[in-house]
């Protein structure tokens, strides 16, 4: 059965700086992401995994190559148009959270409806559906709690939930558990594994191999490539100077 | 995103900083309240004037002694000179110079006046010639004004202003009356309509009177039998077709002649209702270029106090800009909004200062005796030179922000 590709990255290279401080944070990286993938992304720091997230979040753009999102080739938007791929097609989930304080969880998950170009949703429209996403993520009696007014774990799953309100083809996760405690962290595991299990696709940027193993599909990054691109166990090695055709599996 | 969650977005920004708020608005604030006062007064002045020119009357002509001047020439030192300006001036005017349909005299003193429901004291007697009612167009509601042979004879007679009658005698008819004032008792033969204040005088408050008994009962002067009763000011009716330079100088050579002075000293002013009206004008437009400047200026600080703010705003919310980023606002979202804010921040300041300057305009009707209009079009200039100041000053601020890289933003702590 052949899977939708979600991310397709052709030959991506993103260079900081200029001349002789040139720094290459993405070499010619290739990599393809299908439906329903629950990926893992691993690395040490200023391995490139950050600047890949930049990108794959259309909150960046590569210095070459091709970014392929869902058959839309959003390599050479402007900040206008990626805004609104931004708003349709991806959720963010943060490690810091980022939910906008003094401000409550309904409002905070409504925030992505409120930039919608697409669709004119009515106010009870738009409360209707934060609700309804709030209360998938089980916070359904913590709609007017502010952020600072909740734990830590419930401060994600108000994230969570704002990442899903319009329903992305993509949800990208940056260290969702790095700012909780490992309770927390286990519980915020589960939601994700269970979104990917009703068909969301995630990718993951994570420290810790423990959260990571939640994850079907781990790939290192080393020096702005892929090192190595684990699938369900199975390893493949990446020689560091050839381009990696996309190495998903289907389930 | 539609336009009034931007707004309401943007209201919800600011009500999060009251104080703040507050005091960027206050440049605003004084720049509105000062474009309101500096319109009514002038409109008001304005207005002051045309009801003057309707209560004159046209083409009339005053003749004030010159007093520094007057009184010294009137003293013992200078027997051949006059004291000022004489009763008899304003007969030979009427007289010796062609083109003056009439004249009117007045004197004034203060006295205490007394019926027997009521005593005031410090009350303005006005001593007048018969013609004065046509000259100030004045009209009588009953009874009538006093005649040559009555003012020549002294009689003892005397005409209320409407006011004045109602406070002497209450509802009861005041014709045929009797009032004392000072020592002296004069009997009521009329009563005026109802006139009014015009500039700073109280029409409806005066008594009015032969002005022979006053010169006999209320301004005695051991000169005046020598050179005969001053009067402080002689009004002028010019005919309809006589020139008005032509009439002045006239009247200029005869009194210099009388008064034994040179035209280059004279003990007495000649002014025309054109001259008061200048004058009026000339201290107005200076008072409200003035204002004009502080309008403009406040409105100026106001701008730039609120792009000061509007500027640290952008930086404290930068992770807030940066969150609306990430999930799908777009550089001109951010824009929209931090300009709704400035606009906001200026309209709600604009409201203020609206309320501000129409309280202020009644506080200087009251405290500073200046009459003033406050014109719906001075409200809407007011306030639309808020709005566009808000929006010019904004501009720059909400650009930055729209300007800001999502992934430096959403970092900024």
């Amino acid at each position: 059965m052949k899977v939708r590709t979600i991310i397709e990255i052709d030959h991506l290279t993103k260079i900081y700086g200029m001349g002789e401080a040139q720094v290459c944070a993405l070499c010619d990286v290739s990599l393809q992401i299908g439906e329903n993938e629950f990926v893992a992304v691993m690395g040490p720091s200023g391995s490139g995994k950050s600047t890949l997230m930049n990108i794959l979040g259309c909150l960046d753009r590569p210095t070459t190559g091709r970014y392929v999102l869902a058959g839309e080739d959003v390599s050479n938007l402007n900040k206008a148009e990626l805004a609104s791929i931004r708003n349709q097609r991806i959720g963010f989930i943060f490690q810091s959270f980022n939910l906008l304080p003094q401000t409550t969880a309904l409002e905070n998950v409504m925030l992505p409806l409120l930039y919608r170009r697409d669709v004119h949703l009515s106010d009870a429209e738009q409360k209707q559906k934060a609700l309804k996403v709030l209360q998938a993520v089980g916070l359904g009696d913590r709609i007017d709690h502010k952020p600072q007014e909740l734990s830590g774990g419930q401060v994600q799953r108000v994230a969570i939930a704002r990442a899903l309100v319009n329903e992305p083809v993509l949800i990208l996760a940056d260290e969702p558990t790095g700012n909780l405690d490992s309770h927390a962290g286990e519980e915020i595991m589960a939601l994700l594994t269970e979104l990917h299990t009703q068909g969301s696709t995630i990718v993951m940027v994570t420290h810790d191999p423990k959260i990571a193993a939640y994850a079907g599909r781990i790939i290192h990054f080393v020096d702005g490539r892929i090192e190595t691109d684990h699938t369900n166990g199975k390893s493949t090695r990446h020689s560091s100077t050839t381009v990696q055709e996309g190495s998903y599996a289907p389930e | 995103m539609h336009l009034n969650r931007v707004i309401s977005v943007s209201w919800k920004g600011l009500v999060k900083n009251k104080f703040r708020s507050l005091l960027t608005m206050l440049g605003v604030i004084i720049g509105v309240a000062a474009v309101i006062i500096m319109i009514s007064v002038s409109k008001g002045t304005e207005a002051t004037i045309a009801d003057r020119i309707s209560s004159l009357g046209s083409n009339l002509i005053f003749v004030q002694p010159n007093f520094s001047r007057g009184d010294f020439r009137g003293g013992p030192g200078s027997p051949g000179s006059s004291g000022g300006l004489v009763f008899d001036d304003a007969a030979a005017i009427a007289q010796q110079v062609q083109g003056v349909a009439g004249t009117a005299v007045e004197q004034n003193s203060e006295q205490t006046v007394k019926t027997p429901l009521a005593t005031l004291t410090q009350l303005e007697l006005l001593g007048t010639t018969p013609d004065w009612p046509t000259v100030r167009d004045m009209s009588l509601a009953s009874g009538r004004y006093f005649t040559t042979e009555e003012m020549n004879n002294k009689q003892k007679v005397a005409v209320l202003g409407s006011t004045l009658a109602t406070e002497l005698f209450g509802d009861a008819p005041p014709v045929g009356q009797s009032v004392s004032v000072g020592n002296t008792k004069l009997t009521v033969i009329g009563v005026f309509n109802h006139k009014g204040v015009v500039g700073n005088t109280d029409f409806d408050a005066r008594l009015y009177l032969p002005i022979k008994v006053v010169f006999q009962k209320f301004t005695p002067s051991f000169f005046a039998r020598v050179v005969g009763d001053r009067v402080r000011l002689i009004y002028v009716k010019l005919d309809p077709t006589a020139s008005m330079s032509d009439t002045i100088l006239q009247i200029q050579l005869l009194l210099a002649r009388r008064h034994n002075v040179t035209l280059d000293q004279p003990d007495f002013t000649v002014t025309t209702q054109q001259d008061l009206i200048t004058t009026q004008e000339s201290t107005t437009a200076a008072f409200r270029s003035l204002l004009a400047w502080v309008a403009a200026v406040s409105l100026l600080v106001g701008g730039i106090g609120i792009m000061n703010i509007m500027m640290v705003s952008v930086t404290e919310r930068t992770r807030e800009i940066g969150i609306r980023q990430s999930v799908g606002a777009s550089p001109n979202d951010i824009r929209l909004q931090f300009l709704t804010e400035a606009l906001l921040l200026s309209l709600v300041g604009g409201v203020i200062g609206v309320i501000v300057g129409v309280g202020g305009s009644y506080v200087f009707s009251r405290l500073g005796g200046m009459r003033t209009v406050v014109l719906p079009a001075s409200v809407l200039l007011a306030f639309s030179s808020a709005a566009a100041v808000g929006i010019f000053f904004g501009y720059y601020p909400a650009s930055l922000a729209a300007q800001l890289d999502p992934i430096e933003a959403l970092r900024h702590e």
